[in-house]
């Protein structure tokens, strides 16, 4: 079956998700939809299958448009999703959740007929080579196999069009290769796979078509030929004008030592691969990479969200790793999580709550073990001002703020303590361009009155536009760390692995 | 979405943050507005009026020949309702039938007396359910603030003052210590501190059992679970003299709402209970401990709650048994529900409940009603303020905004 969107538009409130994207899928191929996180590829897809109403556009099935009022109107359609999130049973049997919601049934009784559901799941298994038992519960199966059972799923309802999204995110790297195989087997099969997704080794793999999305826009398509150097600078962005005003950096001494940091999940996967290096006071040093590569783990273990499991982290002659956050904090770190709603505010609390999570049990702010209400709205009143955050009221609650503003109340919360090292990670993501320029001047301003500071950022723009030095990070390793003026063909290939030396 | 755009920038791509069920339930309850936690009263007022119809003899006789003579049916439904809600008001507020200045108010004297302790429980449930604990062992912490308190009670020998003072400090203790061991196995191991603390209640009933049967707590001549009488030094003193049971366990239940009030608003402490409760990961990203929290939180919820305790045993009963808590520590966490886990709030939750108990007898004695009523119209409230969509679209109560968005 052939699909094609066409013009697809869905706007949230003022942000527009999806910005009048086409895509074509051809009938047994796989065709990888690539972007950051962020980018839109989920809404595309939520769209698509009816999850989302799309204010412009349309959907084509085989030239025909159709219009999907649910997940049900596109499973009958033919149109298969296996959610980044699986949406199995987890105490039924596999046979189970494959028949759930089309339960076949038998006799006047009408009792449920698993026999048939068994008979499904082994017929689609021993076609792909699944490895499938249908009579194993769901939650004594590995993830890879769970995921098979989402497959099997949506086979099992005559989907001749699937959708992966993010399948690889919760895989191990021999069951991202499995995945893999069983990708290129369907589309052999004849069933057409969309691959959403960031990585660009899978895309490769895998793809025949490869449409690259961007802030909600499609940015290009490229064949699977294209290098990782391409794929990675279509995604992060090419040289677009993202100035920021900001004199020379004049770096001090060392502030921050970082000595062989190392990071093992749960799922005992090497996050951060010892990782080393230095940031001096008065400079920034941008750390570029495409996502999930293990920035997110860097800043972690250097607040203390996360243990390091070996190495450490020396701030300003101060070991800051094994230490609480509190005292990393009170060490003089300011940390910008990545995810603002999630570890950045307190929703229900006021703005006012919001600006001194941090600092609520220091002076002035209490005595004691007394709160200072007034000195408290007197300086949620003064950073309100200076940080520009359009509020009705400091007792509003920052949950009922906008996202940019909101990161202007975790800004002004962390900027307004003596530091001697900012960490800010992607600190301008979901951001409209006045706040962007805004919260890169504090950054920069930051650095002007003699901190060090790091930022994470997944828009290459920003890391060039920032950046005093730039470390790439690939596979939870610092692959280079390189100057500013680095011509961003170097900094892809970078981003996709290559080290410094060999691109040089 | 909402016209604050609240989330138009950071939601389409996100996952919305995945809340677990009994923390959505409880910002659900901490959020709901006065307007439905009063309409859900009338809401219950009303359905209890159709119940007290239904109980009443005289409508059933009348509703027989209902066809023939209508008005008969319709004057004995308004001799019903009209009996009731004047007996519950005789019972719980002012008798107007009393000859007497104090006969006249003693009904509202009984009815602080019965909210005392579930002002004490109610707290320490609303200070839980505001830090994002689900704390149902209130009961159990009850019952162990009642056997310290008690023992210290009636086994202690110590002079005017002292005595009391240490008596309402054993409470607490007992209380807390009940209170420490769910927290304490939350914040190191990660219990769940719903089934840890339905277990302790059993645990502490079956435990004050056990000791009523030793020498040490059983009255002397008697082989009945029963202690001896609290010491009179140990006692609350009965605040509006002797003809009243209003003691000064009240005035102590005013001082810790005023005392929890100022904790949760005022203080360093209760800033980070009320963060680690609205948002546990940025709490924990500004350098608050979660654990410490948990476990502080659950310290003194089960202080108060143990404070509870004291009623009875310094109050009312002045002596312990097994059913000293009554059913204390259930009617509590109403209480703390209906009072929108805030201190004042608990309060007048609490005087209504004890309002409600108190008007029982009275019931009974005056309307010929069982006293069963007063129990479902309790129920009928915790019913209508889990539900507030219902209580809204009965009363046509506009959707607050948080909601409308989650609908959009």
């Amino acid at each position: 079956m052939k699909l094609e969107l066409r013009g697809i538009t869905k706007r949230f409130g003022d942000f527009t998700a999806n910005d009048r994207i086409d895509l074509l899928v051809e009938p047994g191929t796989v065709h990888a939809l690539l972007g950051e996180n962020g980018a839109g590829k989920s809404t595309l897809m939520n769209v698509l299958f009816g999850l989302y109403d799309a204010d412009e556009g349309e959907v084509l099935l085989d030239d025909a448009p159709v219009v999907f009022a649910g997940p049900g109107d596109a499973m009958n359609a033919g149109i298969g999703m296996v959610h980044q999130h699986f949406m199995l049973v987890h105490p039924f049997t596999v046979a189970e959740n494959v028949m759930l919601g089309h339960e076949d049934v038998r006799g006047p009784a009408k009792l449920l007929d698993l026999d048939a559901a068994r008979a499904k799941v082994r017929e689609i298994s021993d076609r792909f080579n699944f490895n499938v038992d249908p009579d194993a519960v769901i939650e004594d199966l590995p993830v890879g196999a769970q995921q098979r059972v989402e497959i099997i799923k949506a086979l099992s309802r005559d989907a001749s069009i699937l959708i992966l999204d993010e399948p690889t995110a919760v895989l191990t790297p021999q069951e991202t290769d499995e995945l893999l195989g069983i990708v290129k087997d369907l589309s052999a099969a004849g069933t057409s796979v969309v691959l959403i997704t960031h990585k660009l080794r899978e895309v490769q793999a895998v793809a025949d078509t490869i449409t690259v999305i961007r802030r909600g826009k499609v940015v290009g398509s490229a064949e699977p030929t294209a290098s990782q150097e391409e794929l990675a600078s279509l995604m992060v962005g090419r040289a677009v004008s993202m100035l920021v005003d900001k004199a020379p950096a004049e770096p001090g001494a060392t502030m921050l030592t970082v000595e062989g940091l190392t990071v093992v999940d749960e799922a005992e996967i090497v996050q951060l691969d010892g990782v080393s290096f230095e940031v001096r006071a008065g400079e920034i040093l941008a750390i570029a990479g495409v996502q999930g590569n293990g920035q997110t783990e860097l800043t972690e273990a250097l607040i203390g969200v996360v243990n390091a499991d070996a190495g450490r982290a020396v701030l300003d002659g101060e070991v800051i790793t094994g230490k609480s956050i509190k005292d990393v904090l009170h060490s003089g770190i300011g940390f910008v999580p990545e995810d603002r709603t999630e570890d950045g505010i307190v929703a229900t609390m006021t703005i006012a709550n919001n600006l001194i999570l941090d600092v609520h049990d220091k002076e002035p702010y209490a005595k004691g073990l007394a709160l200072q209400p007034k000195v408290i709205a007197d300086e949620a009143r003064k950073h309100v001002e200076q940080f520009d955050v359009r509020a009705t009221s400091i007792e509003q609650t920052a949950g009922s703020l906008s996202g940019g503003n909101q990161q202007k109340v975790v800004l002004a919360r962390e900027l307004s303590r003596p530091l001697k090292l900012l960490i800010a990670s992607n600190p301008t993501r979901g951001l409209d361009v006045g706040s962007i320029e805004f919260v890169h001047k504090r950054i920069v301003a930051e650095r002007d009155a003699g901190a060090a500071v790091i930022i994470v950022s997944a828009e290459l723009d920003e890391v060039v536009a920032l950046a005093d030095r730039i470390a790439v990070m690939y596979h939870g390793r610092i692959v280079g760390i390189v100057p500013p003026e680095t011509d961003r063909d170097t900094l892809g290939l970078m981003m996709a692995g290559a080290h410094q030396e060999e691109v040089a | 979405m909402s016209e604050q755009g609240q989330t138009t920038e950071a939601a389409p791509e996100e996952e919305a943050p995945q809340e677990s069920r009994s923390r959505q339930v409880l910002r659900e309850i901490a959020e709901s507005s006065s307007m439905v936690v009063f309409m859900a009263i009338v809401a219950s007022m009303l359905i209890g009026g159709v119940l007290i119809i239904f109980a009443d003899e005289a409508v059933r006789d009348s509703a027989g020949y209902f066809f023939s003579r209508p008005s008969d049916t319709f004057s004995a439904i308004g001799d019903a309702l009209g009996s009731a809600y004047s007996a519950m008001f005789n019972g719980a507020v002012l008798n107007l039938e009393a000859e007497s200045f104090a006969a006249t108010i003693k009904p509202f004297t009984q009815t602080l007396t019965m909210a005392t302790p579930l002002i004490f429980a109610g707290l320490g449930l609303g200070l839980g359910f505001r830090a994002g604990l689900f704390n149902i062992g209130a009961q159990g912490q009850i019952l162990m603030g009642a056997t310290v308190g008690g023992y210290i009670g009636f086994a202690w020998d110590l002079p005017v003052g002292l005595h009391l003072l240490l008596a309402v400090l054993g409470c607490a203790l007992g209380g807390a210590l009940w209170g420490f061991i769910p927290g304490v196995l939350k914040a190191k191991r990660g219990a769940h501190e719903v089934i840890v603390t339905i277990m302790l209640n059993y645990v502490a009933l079956y435990l004050v059992a056990w000791l009523l049967s030793l020498d040490a707590f059983q009255r002397e001549g008697s082989d009945n679970p029963i202690s001896p009488v609290v010491a009179e030094t140990a006692q609350y003193p009965k605040i509006l003299g002797v003809q009243f049971n209003l003691h000064l366990g009240f005035v102590v239940a005013l001082l810790c709402a005023a005392g929890v009030w100022w904790l949760m608003e005022r203080s360093t402490l209760g800033f980070r209970l009320r963060a680690v409760g609205a948002n546990p990961s940025a709490a924990r990203t500004a350098g608050m401990s979660i654990g410490a929290a948990t476990i502080i939180t659950m310290v003194i919820a089960g202080a108060l709650a143990g404070l509870a305790g004291s009623a009875p045993v310094l109050g009312t009963q002045k002596f312990l048994t097994d059913s000293v808590a009554g059913s204390l520590g259930f009617d509590a966490i109403t209480v703390a529900l209906l009072g929108r886990s805030r201190p004042l709030g608990i309060v007048l939750a609490a005087i209504l409940f004890g309002g409600l108990q108190a008007s029982g007898p009275s019931l009974q004695v005056n309307a010929g009603l069982p006293v069963d009523i007063v129990v479902v119209i309790q129920a009928l409230i915790v019913l209508f303020i889990a539900a507030p969509p219902l209580v809204r679209a009965m009363f046509r109560l506009p959707a607050p905004a948080h909601e409308k968005e989650v609908a959009a």
